[in-house]
């Protein structure tokens, strides 16, 4: 017993020795799309974990013992803020005694507090469904956001690990090159999006409207998180639209249905990185998206 | 301007007759350089008008690029506006949940005489009242005190017996920055003793506590009292490991001893990951309870006189595991499982008409249930749990002066074991369609007792305020 005890008194002093000559900021990201950025920001300057995959629903998540354990030994949290993690991020915060990501230290960032938010609720009401009070937190899907997001989490970085200041400022010009590169292409792929009426399965995509200058035609989902019902989508179908957007995480059935009532197309957007083939990187993510978007609403 | 120009133009008509009246040369000469000068003179007028317009312009100018600084510096300001950090869930007010509970209960028994035969109910252990009745109604206001702690406080109404109690369930402070993951709370909580004990019921899976929390945490164990527990630095297991000190003011405390550390409580808990679709947690605890006259006999076992009470010592071991495979899209399964082993030794004393009965008390009791939930979507479940208990108590008549005989003495006090152990069948379906509201319907085949007691749940649960926290 007393060797054991020994044994494992002895592990934990060497674990405390590696944690110390450890030289990367280790980065709990709540979604895979802020994992995603951090990479792109710190290359291997991070080690970054993402809490959620894109098969889960950032929303409904809980506070699971491996999520408290990861946040435990993190230098940094990186999430999307605005309520989206509301039901597990605050009792994670609690729970992983590491009173470096709490909120408002410096290891704690949200994402949506570097932007300037949509549909702001003016009232507050349950009866309108899952609504965040600070605005819709589904930022990820507009790249202008997402650069906005980049300047300020590579701040961040360069704040917490200021030895590697250079780098980090060198990573994020080096994105930003590429990004705006890419915008450009994206903007001319999908210029004929423009003024397109699309219907949403939940409400998720309003910066990706907003962005290619598109209008919600209306959402599937009577009110968000409240799942479709036939009233709603017979009302729907009085809606002129040019495209229906859903994500892979949801339930196909009313999309299918109203297709087949009305002949919109229906397309399956990656909501995040990794929720289709090729879009493994943010870069992915954007492509994917604007050559399904262009390809449905083209036929 | 133009002004100018006609005065210009005026001035040079003039001038030319003038000059034709005086032929002389030297006069024209003059003429010639006077006119030479009021062209200047109107050259530089002109220049200076010239630049005075150039300056207007670039004034405009820059007042457009003030302008525009100036819009630039309200979106500046209005994201600031938008950024500026919040405190907590609704600024600097605690987050306030209300959290309806009630129902319908029925039986095929008398739930009044609900009990376990050589465990006698204590706390509050029993059924809840037949028919329509509200549950339980909570109030919790919580939010982080300042940087250093977080508060949390939950105020809970029941109706007993027809009068309203009001309870402070939980009244406890965390601290939020120790370091080398240490963590103290203090005040009154749930023990961290098995797993389902720090839930609270409305956020259950079925609408009655497990027959193993009935028998040996009185429902649900809540105590005064400290925690300390450690969070191991593992990044890739979740491991924490405490130890409280409570008063023992309730069951399984006896809540006479007035020695602050009567019940202590080891626990350990582990858990994390396996792939992309697997969670687990496990956890172990022993609670050693210094019991000083604890009255047996919960709400439903109130038989008139005085119950007995028992003085001594109740060591208690709870193992728990609970496994949670996603099955992609909504769905979800759910298994959870926690064993109770509990050794009682002292002395139970009791009245009886004009005199006393002292005996020896020394229990071995175990408990367990097992129960499966199938998530079908996000809205919709369905659960089936089994439970189980038995006792095996040794009763030994130290004195006895109330006429009657030790084995009647024994069997009135409750403590008696039988060979019968109480076991239950429970399912249940419910139905969320939000986050913030459930209505369950449970149908539960129970044979705690020698008759089999058919008991029918419609319960609801609506949770008003605060969005509450997924706990795993």
């Amino acid at each position: 017993m007393k060797s054991q005890v020994r044994q494992f008194s002895g592990l934990l002093v060497a674990y405390f020795l590696a944690g110390s000559v450890h030289a990367q900021v280790n980065v709990f990201a709540c979604e895979p799309e802020w994992a995603a950025l951090t990479r792109e920001l710190a290359a291997e300057h991070a080690t970054v974990f993402a809490a959620t995959h894109a098969g889960q629903d950032p929303h409904y998540v809980q506070a699971r013992p491996s999520l408290i354990a990861k946040l435990r030994s993190a230098d940094l949290a990186v999430c999307t803020g605005a309520e989206l993690e509301t039901g597990w991020m605050p009792m994670l915060q609690r729970r992983a005694r590491n009173p470096k990501v709490l909120a408002g230290k410096p290891g704690y960032f949200e994402a949506t507090q570097q932007v300037v938010l949509l549909e702001k609720p003016a009232e507050l009401d349950r009866a309108e469904g899952d609504v965040h009070g600070d605005g819709n937190p589904h930022i990820q899907v507009d790249p202008r956001r997402v650069l906005e997001v980049a300047k300020a989490l590579s701040s961040r970085l360069q704040q917490i690990d200021p030895d590697n200041k250079p780098a980090y400022a060198g990573l994020l010009q080096d994105f930003t090159a590429r990004w705006q590169s890419s915008m450009e292409r994206w903007h001319t792929q999908a210029a004929g999006l423009k003024g397109k009426r699309a219907i949403v399965h939940h409400r998720e995509w309003i910066y990706l409207l907003d962005w290619l200058g598109m209008q919600r035609a209306g959402s599937l989902e009577p009110k968000p998180g409240i799942p479709p019902n036939m009233a709603h989508l017979a009302d729907l179908k009085q809606q002129q639209a040019d495209v229906i957007i859903l994500s892979p995480a949801n339930d196909t059935k009313p999309s299918a249905w109203l297709q087949d009532q009305t002949g919109t197309p229906v397309v399956v957007l990656p909501h995040t990185v990794g929720a289709v083939p090729n879009s493994d990187d943010l870069f992915g993510l954007f492509d994917e998206i604007i050559l399904r978007l262009s390809e449905s609403v083209r036929r | 301007m133009n002004k100018t120009i006609l005065k210009a133009a005026i001035v040079a008509a003039l001038s030319v007759p003038v000059s034709a009246v005086a032929a002389d040369s030297a006069d024209i000469g003059e003429l010639k350089q006077m006119i030479e000068e009021l062209k200047q003179r109107h050259e530089a007028q002109i220049q200076a008008l010239e630049q005075r317009v150039q300056k207007a312009e670039a004034r405009a100018v820059a007042a457009e690029q003030t302008a525009q600084s100036t819009q630039g510096k309200i979106v500046a300001v209005e994201q600031q506006f938008q950024a500026k950090p919040r405190s907590g869930d609704n600024s600097f007010n605690p987050a306030i949940s209300l959290v309806l509970q009630g129902g319908y209960a029925s039986y095929s028994e008398n739930p009044e005489e609900f009990h376990f035969e050589g465990m006698p109910l204590g706390g509050e252990a029993g059924l809840q009242d037949e028919g329509l009745a509200l549950w339980e109604t909570e109030l919790t206001a919580s939010a982080n005190i300042d940087n250093l702690f977080y508060g949390q406080a939950t105020i809970g109404l029941h109706t007993h017996e027809g009068e309203i109690e009001v309870d402070v369930e939980e009244a406890f402070v965390d601290t939020l920055a120790l370091p080398a993951g240490l963590g103290l709370r203090f005040g009154r909580f749930y023990s961290a003793v098995g797993y389902l004990n720090e839930k609270h019921t409305h956020a259950w899976d079925f609408a009655d506590a497990p027959l193993a929390y009935q028998a040996f945490l009185g429902g649900q164990y809540r105590d005064d009292g400290v925690r300390a527990s450690w969070v191991a630095p593992i990044d890739s297991l979740f491991l924490e490991v405490g130890a409280e000190a409570l008063r023992g003011d309730s069951y399984p405390g006896g809540g006479n001893s007035g020695d602050f550390g009567a019940v202590h409580n080891l626990f350990a808990k582990a858990g994390g990951d396996l792939g992309r679709t697997n969670s687990w947690q496990a956890g172990i605890s022993r609670i050693n309870v210094d019991v000083e006259e604890r009255s047996a006999g919960g709400h439903a076992h109130d038989h008139g006189g005085d119950s007995p009470t028992f003085t001594g010592d109740s060591d208690l071991t709870v193992l728990d595991a609970v496994w949670k495979t996603d099955l992609g899209g909504e769905s979800a399964l759910i298994f959870q499982g926690e064993y109770f082993l509990r050794d009682e030794d002292g002395q139970v004393s009791l009245s009886e008409g004009a005199g006393d009965a002292l005996f020896n008390y020394n229990g071995e009791q175990d408990g367990w249930y097992l129960q499966g939930i199938f998530q079908f979507n996000r809205q919709w479940r369905a659960g089936l749990r089994y439970d189980r208990l038995s006792a095996d108590n040794d009763l030994v008549m130290v004195s006895n002066t109330t006429g009657e005989a030790d084995d009647d003495i024994f069997e009135e006090s409750g403590y008696e074991s039988s060979s019968h152990d109480p076991h239950r069948w429970a399912a249940m379906v419910d139905w969320s369609p939000s986050e913030f509201s459930r209505v369950r319907l449970q149908y539960a085949r129970d044979d705690s007792r020698e008759q089999t007691d058919d008991q029918v749940f419609l319960q609801y649960i609506m949770t008003l305020g605060a969005h509450g926290a997924h706990q795993y």
